[in-house]
């Protein structure tokens, strides 16, 4: 095949970069390439351009521009903010929360925490991926430091309930982050109104581009510097800014976040369709996440008896571009923490497909994959042997 | 990140489906690991006549099972015994790394069928001479 046209529907992976934001960025490659930190003209372009985007991330948190930290991205952020938390803190408490469905971001940072004498929580979740506030408030102690919870989940896009959580933690005394890198241009964030401390963003998740991103950090955090050096980023975070990225971020974010209700409901009432025509089309399939509160665009399906990388290889061949939630797709010999974490079983969770949905799709996208998945779920049951022993065994309308 | 050849048995796989009355079957791997394999063997006068296969897994599991039952076609069970997981990955162009354990699954899924038919006919079923273990590497699931 390879002739089809290509259907992008891993906006939750990354986005491309709008042409706006590219048209934005290109002049600060060739024309204002100078150090913000140098004096002279095409410097102080550079340094203009690098403030101007920090009051576009702002604006767009509700935050004061001089709460606005440049990073490399999600991750850099998230590094930041939970060692960079702990470590000014630890005379204080050595306590950390968090959850079980974080990103790796996260997730790998707490471990990494443990090894130096945290001690960290891992709050579980509902069946939908939804942690209970009640729970926060039971695992927070006099040694509690920091509280750091996603906003959205990125594989089965379900949304915390961030404001009753930070509200907690607030009342606690104890700081708050989350990793907001799947919610941005999704759901309206008011970092002040909803008691955020810290907030994770990346620019490649909202059309903006890759290697750039932000650490919000609430003036009078007690934070750490996680990379050392310079004094740029007000002698937060070392290291050249990233001009044409950080023009490209701020571009972004004030696109994506101009019309989030608008966006949002396109996105939906075209994920809506594609959920509503898969389940109907498709026995033995259930919806991994919570059905309501969950990004508008993200769609996560687990397929019974079928394998989730042989369902993304077929895909593929049609030009639907998709993830899963599959051990088979990275190595590991474990499917999703997230999906295991809902307390979906273990092979089913191999049988996962995510179509994160964004502006590039339309309905007659929609449409396509409404047809090809059906012949790609059933062509590979065919040659399932689990499928064929639920029929034997009389597994209702196998 | 797969071969043509590995992408040709996955999407055109050779071999699916079931022999009625089989002389012999294996079944290995496990639905928690992700992956199984059903083998099915016809053997006359110690020929392998006819090879069928039913297989949960990714493309690697696939295309593994659709290569082996090829490749133990026309065999006797001594020689079809003889057929490694290193010799399918070959045919196969190679696999990844990580997706070694899928022709390690096909090589035991053949083994076990063909013990299936000697324990059948009252022989003493062969032994393993290099036995695998069904291992994985240990890397995050979603890169994003």
């Amino acid at each position: 095949m390879g002739t089809k046209r290509t259907i992008y529907m891993d906006h939750a992976a990354t986005t491309y970069a709008r042409k706006e934001v590219v048209d934005a960025m290109i002049p600060y490659f060739t024309r204002h390439f100078g150090n913000p930190s140098s004096i002279y003209g095409i410097a102080r372009e550079s340094k203009k351009a690098v403030d101007a985007a920090r009051a576009q991330v702002a604006t767009a948190l509700g935050a004061n521009p001089d709460e606005i930290y440049f990073t490399s991205g999600g991750s850099e952020s998230d590094n930041w903010a939970i060692k960079g938390v702990a470590y000014a803190n630890r005379k204080r408490g050595n306590h950390i929360i968090t959850t079980t469905i974080e990103h790796h971001a996260v997730l790998h940072t707490c471990r990494f925490l443990e090894k130096e004498g945290f001690t960290v929580t891992y709050l579980p979740v509902d069946r939908y991926g939804r942690v209970d506030p009640a729970d926060l408030e039971k695992a927070i102690t006099d040694k509690t430091i920091l509280v750091s919870i996603m906003y959205a989940n990125n594989e089965i896009g379900t949304i915390e309930p961030i404001q009753d959580l930070a509200a907690i933690a607030q009342k606690h005394k104890v700081y708050f982050h989350t990793d907001a890198v799947q919610a941005i241009g999704n759901i309206p964030i008011d970092v002040k109104e909803q008691n955020i401390d810290l907030l994770s963003l990346s620019a490649h998740k909202f059309y903006g581009p890759k290697g750039v991103g932000a650490l919000y950090i609430r003036n009078g955090v007690r934070i750490e510097n996680l990379i050392h050096g310079g004094a740029q980023e007000r002698k937060k975070r070392a290291g050249t800014e990233n001009i044409a990225g950080i023009v490209g971020c701020g571009k972004a974010i004030e696109f994506v976040t101009a019309d989030i209700e608008g966006h949002n409901a396109r996105i939906l009432a075209m994920r809506d369709r594609l959920l509503k025509g898969v389940l109907e089309k498709i026995p033995h399939a259930r919806l991994n996440g919570h059905p309501t509160e969950r990004l508008a665009g993200n769609f996560n399906v687990s397929f019974e008896f079928i394998e989730g990388e042989s369902i993304i290889l077929w895909l593929d061949d049609e030009g639907i571009c998709a993830s899963t939630g599959s051990a088979c797709t990275s190595g590991s010999l474990e499917p999703s923490h997230v999906l295991l974490a809902t307390g979906l079983p273990v092979e089913i969770s191999h049988g996962s497909l995510r179509l994160t949905l964004g502006d590039a799709n339309t309905e007659e996208d929609i449409d396509i994959v409404l047809e090809v998945l059906p012949k790609v779920v059933s062509r590979l049951r065919d040659m399932s042997p689990l499928y064929q022993k639920a029929a034997n065994d009389g597994g209702g309308n196998v | 990140m797969y071969s043509e050849t590995v992408m040709d048995h996955f999407k055109n796989p050779r071999n699916v489906g079931e022999i009625e009355n089989p002389d012999g079957v294996g079944e290995v791997g496990n639905p928690v690991c992700g992956d199984i394999m059903k083998i099915f063997l016809k053997i006359e006068n110690n020929i392998v006549v006819d090879a069928k296969f039913k297989t949960f897994g990714c493309g690697a599991a696939i295309a593994s099972s659709s290569m082996a039952t090829e490749l133990v076609r026309g065999k006797t069970l001594e020689d079809a015994w003889q057929l490694s997981n290193k010799a399918v990955a070959e045919a196969l162009d190679g696999l990844p790394p990580i997706k070694m354990h899928c022709s390690v699954l096909a090589e035991e899924g053949i083994h076990m069928a063909i013990n299936d038919y000697r324990t059948k006919h009252g022989l003493v079923p062969w032994e393993e001479t290099s036995p695998h273990l069904h291992e994985h590497g240990e890397d995050p699931v979603y890169q994003e």
